[in-house]
């Protein structure tokens, strides 16, 4: 068994309470009228390149601006009023951003054990209570992205501006896509994804527990049958997730590869979450059967999904910049002109960093490798997220300050606090699982 | 190579009572017999398509591309259909060896063989397209990028079709390499039982002189791993670079970014269904049901599931995107597919890669041969028609409405089509009647672990191997070591380790109890029961005490199926059957 030591507890609440106290701060600061957001503005133009120069984004990344642009005399009032909703965007997409990041963890290891009971994988099992550890995180982390959402829906913020009726009474596009993006549906799909994952969850983890103490599989091969359902449940609703949640933040902008392309992300964050957190316990000397063969193989998947990652990156990347049509390619464009660091380190961060540290297969056998380029991807693909949410909520007007790290303290704190918490309820290796004995005999 | 361990609940890959040599012996048979008049038919069949489809191939360079059904809206048919069909199909080979041999899935070793022999023979077919299509075939060589001396313009690096060239001639060497390396321990097998000497001949040459060291074997997985790391790369960028072919093309329809791995997914589709169809007829001809068993069929049924399952996902995308992007373009071109004059072809790829492999969920379906042949031939027209229906449909209604027309093909194109399956059955057939068609080194590598033989062994208890029995057993008392020889080493029937076992959980007193029935437990056999009466435990209560110190004990004691008591948790077990009891 293991118990949650009250160093580790300690931290996550230092981590929480720092970070509820930056988001605040964060909140606090934004600006609630044209002139403060004005002299925000124009207290950062140093640092920040000439953030008025890249006017030619706005246009893009904000819908109101095309049927507006035309009246050269509201023009400079609507900008004002355009960066004002950026600045007050801020913290909230700080906070969207965390809390989407942390619950996309959960939800990638969920697929990934998911996948590993309907492929009866021989390998996994003795890792199977440290998976199911992390996806309990997707109760809490789930509820907070449904409140956000539901804060967005009720006009607290401005992230999604096609909730904003003023905003689609203006623009043909929005209008025809009414029946899909209109908040009540919205809502009801997110509350529908989020009850089959968190139904899934809680079923198969208590099959799992019900098989260590039952005397047939009968249990182990009803997880199988809804981990295969789950599977095509996931399939879906995630891509259509991955449109709601993020590609519509962007409300002009479509790619149908987007929602696979945020799944590989979520897939190796996911993986690499279970790989630091199964070498941290191994480090307490808890799953003693976990040998290095385990993180070997956790780490070929971190540097496999890393790969397909890119792939996914470039194939999107490439056509929608090949292709060079104007509604598509704005979004690269925004991404390239406002956020050039950000866009191409994270490829950096997620690909040749991955690429060069991992290819050695010795390496992957040596945990603090492993743990390092795990710090490495997670970072990358909080910038992923980064990248995808910020640009159509914030604009040019991004920072990584107080309420970005914030939102990553605070998120990181609730999420150890709720991954160890729930990792003392069990024990650690499971005891009836038919492949135990393989998962205990791998060795590779 | 991974622990010999396997969970009892895996069903054997190799059924019947098969040894090392039997292997060998059913691997060689179709290799070294005669053809059977089946085989005859079929080839002659193929033959002649074959020659048909070369007949038009010839009056098609001579002609000119005219002879086809190509109009100037349809610029661009069935020849790449065609093509892209087979490049498609070729995918399962390389992903069963390289991408499987990486998730370790033992099942591969049946099919892999028969998988990338398709590959190469479909890649081939392939290749043919787009060399006639060039309409002066024997200028092929100006698509590599050549100095301007040689006559050819330097090549359009921005081009994808330029991409093709490299990617799938890549992928046919690297398939080709792949293949043959596997092959060398099997063509030395049957170089070795070959009794002619022209065959001993030509087997000692395809062999490349594999002598067997351990060291050649050492080399042998070494380059395979590599190349199964190099080729899944592969797998995945050929046909994403088919899928750039279109999706780089500005046209309604054709551009979406999906279309990378959904192509791919749509080629590990397709390919699984040819792999399907030919290795449901090859198990039956050359008698390999016990290698290519009903789990292999079914396994495969599930691959199709999968991508077929992704590749649906993947239009729905397409259609629901068409509709979200408010592009008129775009809503158009979907619903010209689904409502106008190509509808036939449109529902006809939905029902073939969407719905029909829905079938497969249900077990009874998945393991019926007879279905899963049928399944495996509907997505093969299914994935040839989802060609169709990107390129002609989405051409044939252009920008210009007075332009917009139908497609006709030619029994040209239908003749050079056809030719291209007898050409690849040709090569499939000479293929199984000269090559193993079974890994059968690699499955030999997993036959403890996997044959049906060992794991009843296993079950019962008994050793995987006996020596040949030499004179007669001593029986008795085991003699330990003898102090000169050295120190003492306890042994089998150790009596200290006798002594300590029953230490800590109890004797058995045959004047005050009785003995139970320990074949009661789940994994007490007779054996196991005479080996526990004989170290003294005759009870339930006796086995409810012990616990993993017990079993290690009795492991060290006995010798025997290390771990199995703990697995199957004897003491938990014999502790219900106490309570029973009493």
């Amino acid at each position: 068994m293991y118990t949650f030591s009250n160093r580790l507890k300690i931290t996550s609440y230092i981590l929480m309470a720092v970070g509820a106290i930056c988001l605040i701060t964060g909140f606090l600061s934004a600006p609630s009228t044209v002139e403060e957001a004005k002299a925000i503005v124009a207290s950062h133009d140093d640092g920040h390149g000439g953030g008025h120069g890249a006017e030619v984004g706005h246009g893009d990344s904000h819908t109101g601006d095309d049927t507006h642009g035309d009246e050269a005399v509201g023009h400079s009032a609507s900008h004002d009023e355009h960066v004002l909703h950026q600045l007050q965007n801020r913290p909230w997409s700080a906070l969207y951003v965390a809390a989407f990041f942390f619950f996309m963890i959960s939800l990638g290891v969920l697929a990934f054990y998911a996948i590993q009971r309907a492929a009866q994988a021989g390998w996994s099992p003795l890792l199977f209570r440290v998976m199911e550890g992390i996806t309990s995180y997707i109760v809490p982390g789930g509820i907070i992205v449904f409140v956000i959402l539901v804060l967005s829906v009720l006009h607290m913020n401005h992230m999604f501006t096609w909730m904003d009726a003023e905003v689609v009474a203006h623009d043909e596009l929005l209008q025809g896509k009414q029946g899909y993006l209109n908040p009540t549906f919205f809502l009801i799909r997110a509350a529908i994804f989020l009850g089959g994952w968190i139904a899934y969850r809680q079923y198969s983890r208590k099959l799992s527990l019900e098989q260590d103490k039952a005397d047939d599989n009968s249990k182990f091969k009803l997880n199988f049958r809804i981990s295969a359902a789950f599977l095509v449940f996931y399939l879906i609703s995630e891509s259509m997730m991955s449109w709601d949640w993020i590609m519509s933040l962007d409300p002009h902008w479509f790619s149908t590869l987007f929602g696979w392309y945020v799944f590989a992300s979520m897939f190796v964050s996911g993986i690499t979450v279970i790989a630091l957190v199964t070498i941290y316990l191994k480090s307490k000397g808890l799953l003693p059967e976990v040998n290095n063969s385990h993180i070997h193989d956790l780490a070929k998947f971190m540097f496999g999904i890393s790969i397909f990652w890119t792939y996914l990156w470039f194939s999107q990347f490439m056509l929608i910049w090949y292709a060079n049509i104007p509604e598509e390619v704005t979004y690269f464009v925004t991404r390239i002109e406002d956020y050039k660091i950000p866009f191409f380190g994270m490829l950096v961060l997620n690909f040749i960093f991955p690429l060069l540290v991992l290819m050695n297969s010795d390496f992957k056998r040596v945990n603090w490798f492993v743990v390092m380029a795990g710090i490495i991807i997670l970072f990358g693909h909080y910038m992923d997220v980064f990248n995808m949410v910020m640009p159509a909520t914030v604009g040019d007007q991004w920072y990584l300050g107080v309420p970005e790290i914030g939102g990553i303290l605070f998120f990181a704190g609730l999420f150890i606090f709720w991954v160890f918490n729930a990792l003392t309820k069990e024990d650690l290796t499971p005891k009836r699982n038919p492949f135990i004995e393989e998962s205990k005999h791998f060795h590779y | 190579m991974a622990s010999h361990y396997e969970a009892p609940i895996r069903k054997p890959l190799v059924l019947g009572d098969k040894g090392y040599h039997d292997v060998s012996v059913d691997i060689a048979r179709p290799v070294e017999g005669k053809a059977n008049k089946q085989w005859w038919i079929v080839f002659s069949i193929a033959l002649v398509a074959f020659l048909w489809g070369l007949g038009c191939i010839i009056y098609t360079v001579s002609t000119g591309i005219g002879v086809w059904g190509l109009n100037k809206t349809v610029n661009w048919a069935w020849d790449i259909t065609n093509f892209v069909w087979w490049v498609g199909i070729g995918h399962a080979g390389t992903l069963i060896s390289a991408v499987l041999l990486l998730f370790r899935q033992k099942w591969r070793m049946a099919i892999n063989r028969s998988a990338e022999a398709m590959t190469i023979f479909s890649v081939i077919q392939a290749g043919l397209f787009p060399i006639i299509h060039m309409g002066r075939p024997w200028l092929a060589y100006w698509v590599l990028p050549i100095p301007n001396q040689f006559g050819s313009l330097w090549v359009n690096f921005n081009s994808p079709l330029l991409w093709d060239v490299f990617a799938i001639s890549t992928y046919l060497s690297v398939s080709l390499v792949f293949w043959w390396t596997g092959l060398l321990p099997d063509f030395a097998m049957i170089r070795d039982r070959a009794v002619k000497p022209f065959q001993k001949k030509i087997y000692s040459l395809l062999s490349f002189g594999w002598t067997g060291r351990a060291k050649d074997w050492q080399r042998f997985e070494e380059v395979s791993l590599v190349l199964a790391g190099l080729a899944t790369p592969l797998v995945l960028s050929v046909h994403t670079i088919v899928s750039f072919d279109f999706a780089t093309s500005v046209i309604p329809g054709w551009h979406t970014t999906i279309f990378p791995p959904y192509f791919v997914a749509g080629a590990i589709f397709s390919g699984f269904a040819m792999v399907n169809t030919l290795l449901i007829i090859m198990r039956k001809v050359c008698s390999l049901e016990d290698y290519i068993t009903v789990q292999h069929i079914e396994l495969m049924n599930i691959v199709i599931m999968i991508t077929g399952s992704i590749v649906g996902c993947a239009y729905i995308t397409e259609l629901f995107v068409a509709w979200y992007s408010g592009v008129e373009y775009e809503q158009y071109a979907f619903l010209n597919r689904a409502t106008g004059p190509y509808w036939w072809a449109y529902w006809a790829m939905m029902t073939c890669n969407v719905f029909s492999p829905q079938f497969m969920w249900f077990k009874k379906l998945r393991t019926s041969i007879m279905f899963s042949f049928f399944i495996s031939i509907v997505v093969n027209i299914g994935m040839w028609f989802e060609r169709f229906v990107i390129i002609v449909t989405s051409l044939h209604r252009d920008y210009l409405p007075s332009s917009w027309t139908m497609f006709s093909p030619t029994f040209v194109d239908i003749g050079i089509f056809i030719g291209t399956i007898g050409f690849f059955f040709v090569l499939f057939l000479l293929y199984s009647r000269t090559f193993p068609v079974i890994a059968q080194a690699e499955v030999k590598s997993i036959l403890k672990s996997s044959g049906e033989r060992y794991k009843k062994l296993r079950d019962a208890g008994k050793p995987l191997y006996q020596m040949p029995s030499r004179g007669n057993e001593v029986i008795g008392e085991t003699i330990t070591d003898d102090v000169l020889m050295g120190e003492v080493v306890p042994t089998v029937g150790d009596k200290v380790g006798v002594n300590e076992l029953l230490g800590s959980i109890g004797t058995f007193d045959p004047t005050k109890e009785t003995a139970d029935d320990l074949k009661k437990i789940k994994g007490v056999g007779p054996e196991m029961e005479r080996v526990l009466n004989e170290i003294g435990i005759y009870t339930f209560a006796q086995v409810g005490r012990m616990t993993s110190r017990e079993y290690d004990l009795l492991d060290s004691i006995t010798g025997k199926f290390p771990g199995r008591a703990q697995r199957d948790d004897w003491a938990g077990q014999a502790k219900l059957l106490n309570d029973k009891k009493q």
